[in-house]
């Protein structure tokens, strides 16, 4: 009996809890706002689905509850009802299904002007790559890396001499420009996490993944680590700065190509041992 | 991964099949009484346990190994991947492993027709032949690491390994259920029921085995490029 | 074996095999430690299961303690509370779930319910759970050996888990591995023999439709697990390999902290693919026997026949057969090709009609019935709520695009603990509750099991559902601590030390059931044959417990399906399935 009152409280519990929460998805700042709309769909789908059944049973156990003479009826089943329920449930699916697979089918088609960078995990921070004057980035292979090649670029391929490297784990983005995050792990899987854009993908090494997004709003976010990768897995963080073009171009400037990278380190390299 | 289809296609038409012929599609509420199997043709008797068992196990192998293959072809995409040499032995090797499931089925025939020392015999040339196979195979594992093809140089290597490893260990396996049923044969000094089963499935497990070993040699010699392309085309 | 009551005017001949030989103990050893009886076996999984389990409860703890106070419990590092996140995982999900539903009931329940006097290979099925003893041992051995156990998380991803940044690199990872290797090899031989019991020594008239549900969720169980388990067993052995002979299954060449590793061109993501092959199926491994239990717990209770029991029949041969294609689901954002999103989500959300079927058809059976509000009807209850409100998350992951924010959040945790969790730990506590009397004689004690079932259900929902809510606002799983994060506000931390004390407290609770558990071995109210009146074949042994053999003299027979509860026209409510029909009476 009291069973029936507490899965009513549990019900209304768990409304007033999402109603009340503080806890929400953070503001996004991503075109994938379908993504949030395909998340809400379900909510309420699902939602009324829980509510529905609870509150149906929560009826049940109040009404059927066991009393001195009462005697089940005997109902071995009803194809019908049955066939019924299956249909509703089906296109309920189906409507859940439907809009979320459209949405993956643009998640997974990259725009042809997007604008492509590379970022780099290893344990346990964050590194970019972007192209320079040529707009193509060079060719990379774990091979490559040195004490003064850390991102394992090729040094014989020309296209990757004028490419931008950012170690200082600080992302800056132009605002509205499609983007194609291609994803790089030299050791073990990271997984280039901002909630505010909502993509995420896994960097497996061995192979380069990548997902795309367009950043829709100025400000400064987190970079996390969403694959476990160690014990220094929490600490792996970088910073995203969306701005606009003008300040983009800026930065793009001041920032060394590989090309000087080496030739600094070789420099320095040659500074140390004269000393 | 097409491999895995193919294994699951096969095993759940089985399984279908035989669910599909013991009622599922009857509603029980409405039968009272002892009703049975009723389409087990009268005066026929359900097959023993360990027969079952034994199905259901090859059914587990099945997988185990089909896991493997799909394992094979996957890891097989990277540009590193470099087949070994085959060892000319394993040529030989596979003709005693097939001599060895004819002993066997030729000691299964002459246990239905009551032959006991011709059981006793096949028995004994089945459980001979499995033994140099499994020498065959060190040998060949041997030939290979002195040509310094070792497991951690090329995946590829490590498959051989692996592969011809978990064949042989089920080998193992049989041959300690085949000394068990020789032993039997030698105790009870003339074929009975029980005796005729044990062989029967000593020889279901050793055509399995053969069957498995035949398609993991073709894999390895390289026959298996063409399914692996295939699976290839039908993935991308 | 002829029974001369049986009436014979039967065509077909008896299905019966031949009486299992059966090996009667001679000494206090064979009788209670190297035992061949299921029933015995049974108990020894489970008390197995069940100890590791509270070893895994209490490294829960650990692991909330570290969530809600981060830094202040001195001996929680780094290593430590990932060594305990992995080690909690892994025990839950193989050496207690899976032990004590396929080891624990099925040994008990499968042959009592198919009227079978042992399983069909004892010597191996005993065999089977010293395998799993000794691999649960090699588990747990790891937290004595240098280094301690692997903190690779319990997916074991490599490369991350058989490398330097991982604690337990040395020998934990090689224990665990070997640990899992043996304990499949266990399972595979125990999997055999209950798979070959239900289709070889079932009694007479008991056709598959005759078989209640917890056989059937049980028998699909062990099928499934069959299948799967060669996918973990494969992934295990390759990456003993990969980590002790350095061969290059999973492993690409890769720049470990400044060092370059001798391993080239390996592809992680086959692991994935080998893990997950197992790693879903197993949800469905666990979740399949606590549908059955939970149908045939539903039906006792509320004295009514389990409604559309043939759709039930169906729902878990569906499921069980789409669980083995849908494990892409959890590799959505791990690379691999994308196209396979599309397949799997499909497949993922195909699996949620036949669940929700059986969902209705549980609170359909409530309709009309007569409900007795005892401690094993509220578990069975409580798990409907759970296992309703974890299976609509799965909706959100399980839809390849909304698993994109979603996925390696505290959502994740929460969903999964949810269904697999918490849903399957309710059932298994309303198991034990309802078939104690036939284990032992007695009855557990009724008052203390309420107070058992509220404080478990209403806390543990307050647990993890507040849980998601962290997930959607992003925060990531197999964080060691938070750290200052932008996005994450100090009501988030409130929130996490709230659980924490619930978490605590719940798991101390506990210690009410163990009390209870072993207080009523002695003191508990003789429960006689069948103190819950129900009609499937177990409640009907001749003994109570049921000696060895199950049935004394004569197997019994079968003459009605096991949900003959509140027949028209019936003298009682319940006819048990071995009750001959009377003359004369009404057929229902």
């Amino acid at each position: 009996m009291s069973i029936a009152i507490v899965m009513v409280l549990v019900v209304a519990g768990s409304i007033l809890f999402h109603v009340l929460s503080p806890w929400r998805a953070t503001p996004i700042a991503s075109n994938w706002g379908f993504i949030d709309d395909t998340m809400g769909l379900t909510f309420l789908v699902t939602g009324a689905g829980f509510v529905a059944v609870i509150l149906f049973m929560a009826y049940c156990l109040y009404r059927f509850r066991h009393e001195p003479g009462r005697r089940a009826a005997y109902e071995p089943e009803n194809q019908k009802l049955e066939a019924w329920l299956g249909i509703v449930t089906t296109i309920a699916v189906v409507i859940l299904l439907a809009p979320g697979l459209l949405v993956w089918g643009q998640f997974i088609t990259v725009p042809k002007d997007a604008m492509e960078i590379e970022a780099v995990g290893v344990q346990w921070n964050w590194s970019f790559r972007l192209a320079g004057v040529d707009h193509q980035l060079g060719s990379s292979d774990v091979r490559y890396i040195d004490t003064t090649n850390s991102l394992g670029l090729s040094p014989a391929d020309p296209k990757g001499q004028d490419d931008l490297l950012v170690t200082s784990g600080e992302l800056h983005l132009p605002l509205g420009k499609p983007v194609k995050v291609l994803l790089r792990s030299i050791d073990v899987l990271h997984d280039f996490y901002v909630p505010e854009i909502r993509a995420k993908m896994d960097l497996v090494p061995g192979i380069v993944t990548n997902f795309w997004f367009t950043p829709t709003k100025i400000g400064e976010y987190e970079i996390l680590c969403a694959a476990y990768c160690g014990t220094g897995h929490p600490q792996m963080r970088g910073k995203m700065i969306i701005e606009s073009e003008a300040d983009f171009e800026k930065w793009q400037t001041a920032q060394q190509t590989f090309e000087q990278s080496r030739k600094s380190d070789a420099s320095r390299d040659t500074r140390a041992s004269a000393q | 991964m097409s491999v895995m289809g193919l294994f699951f296609i096969f095993i759940f038409s089985v399984a279908m099949l035989w669910l599909a012929r013991q009622g599922v599609f009857e509603s029980p509420w409405l039968e009272e009484g002892e009703v049975t199997h009723r389409r087990r043709a009268a005066g026929t008797e359900p097959p023993p346990a360990a027969k079952v068992g034994l199905a259901i196990f090859l059914a587990v192998a099945g997988c185990l190994f089909s896991l493997l293959t799909a394992a094979f072809f996957m890891r097989g995409d990277a540009p590193d991947w470099q087949l070994p040499p085959i060892p000319g032995i394993l040529w030989f090797n596979t003709f005693v492993l097939a001599a060895s499931s004819v002993a066997l089925q030729l000691a299964l025939i002459a246990a239905r027709r009551g032959e006991f020392e011709r059981v006793k015999t096949a028995l004994l040339i089945g459980a001979a032949t499995a033994g140099l196979f499994l020498i065959g195979q060190i040998w060949a594992w041997r030939e290979l690491l002195e040509l310094r093809f070792f497991a951690s140089s090329n995946a590829a290597n490590a498959f051989f390994y692996l592969l011809t490893g978990t064949h042989a260990l089920h080998l193992v396996g049989g041959l300690v259920a085949l000394a068990r049923t020789t032993d039997k044969v030698r105790g009870a000094g003339r074929v009975t029921r029980a005796l005729t089963t044990s062989v029967e499935l000593c020889a279901i497990y050793w055509h399995f085995l053969l069957f498995v070993w035949l398609l993991m040699f073709a894999m390895l010699i390289g026959w298996a490029d063409g399914f692996g392309v295939v699976c290839r085309r039908l993935l991308s | 074996m002829t029974d001369a009551s049986v009436p014979q005017n039967v065509a077909p001949p008896p299905a019966e095999v031949e009486d299992v030989e059966l090996y009667h103990a001679h000494s206090w050893l064979t009788k209670y430690v190297f035992c061949q009886d299921a029933k015995v076996i049974a108990i020894q999984y489970a008390g197995t299961a069940i100890t590791v389990g509270v070893l895994a409860l209490v490294l829960s703890w650990v692991i909330r303690l570290q969530l809600a106070f981060p830094g202040a419990i001195p001996f929680i590092d780094a290593s430590v509370y990932y060594q305990s996140v992995t080690m909690h995982g892994m025990i839950m999900v193989v050496y207690m779930l899976t032990a004590i539903f396929l080891g624990g009931f099925g040994n008990y329940l499968i042959p009592l319910m198919v009227g079978a006097r042992d399983m069909v290979f004892p010597y191996v099925n005993m065999l089977s759970y010293w395998v799993y003893l000794i691999a649960t041992l090699v588990l747990v051995s790891s937290y004595f050996v240098p280094g301690g156990p692997t903190g690779a998380g319990w997916t074991l991803y490599p490369p991350q888990s058989i490398l330097t940044g991982t604690p337990g690199y040395d020998y934990g990872i090689i224990l665990m591995l070997v640990s899992l290797i043996l304990f499949i090899v266990g399972f595979t031989m125990g999997g055999l023999n209950y798979v070959v019991t239900v289709l070889q020594a079932r009694t007479r008239g008991m056709t598959l439709m005759r078989m209640p549900l917890t056989v059937w969720g049980i028998f699909a169980a062990a099928v499934m697990a069959l299948l799967a388990f060669p996918g973990l067993f494969v992934a295990c052995v390759m990456l003993l390999l990969d980590r002790t002979l350095g061969t290059s299954f999973f492993m690409p060449s890769l720049v470990e902290l400044g060092e370059r590793k001798d391993y080239v061109g390996g592809s992680p993501i086959l692991f994935q693919h080998l893990f997950w092959f197992f790693g879903h199926p197993e949800v469905y491994i666990v979740a399949l026997p606590a549908f059955g239990i939970v149908s045939d717990l539903i039906s006792v209770h509320a004295r009514k026949n389990i409604f559309g029991y043939r759709m039930m029949v169906w729902a878990i041969i569906a499921i069980g057969v789409l669980s083995m294609v849908v494990w892409g689901h959890h590799m959505y954002v791990s690379g691999m090709d994308p196209w396979f999103g599309f397949f799997f989500a499909v497949t993922t959300l195909a699996i949620a009609v036949p669940t929700a079927l059986k969902v209705y058809n549980w609170v359909l059976t409530l309709w009309h019935a007569d409900i007795h509000f005892t401690t094993p009807m509220l578990f069975a209850l409580g798990f409907l709520v759970t296992f309703v409100n974890g299976g609509i998350t799965g909706l959100y992951l399980g839809n390849v695009i909304v698993d994109v924010p979603l996925s390696a959040t505290l959502f994740v945790v929460a969903h999964f603990h949810m269904v697999m969790g918490i849903a399957p730990v309710l059932v298994i506590f309303g198991a034990i509750y309802h078939w104690y009397p036939k284990i032992t004689g007695r009855m557990m004690d009724e008052r203390l099991g309420k107070i058992h079932f509220w404080i478990t259900f209403l806390g543990a929902y307050a647990i993890f559902f507040p849980m998601h809510y962290l997930g959607v606002l992003g925060m990531p799983r197999r964080f060691y601590e938070m750290g200052e994060t932008a996005f994450v506000p100090a009501s988030a931390a409130t929130l996490n030390i709230v659980i924490t004390v619930i978490a605590l407290a719940v798991g101390f609770a506990q210690s009410i059931f163990f009390y209870n558990l072993f207080r009523s071995l002695k003191y508990g109210a003789p429960a006689g044959g069948n103190p819950w009146r129900a009609a499937s074949l177990e409640w009907q042994t001749p003994e109570t417990p049921p000696g060895h053999g199950n049935w004394g003299a004569h197997l019994p027979v079968v003459y009605r399906w096991p949900y003959a509860y509140s027949v028209p026209g019936a003298p009682e409510d319940y006819l048990p399935q071995n009750a001959p029909p009377m003359s004369g009476e009404h057929s229902p």
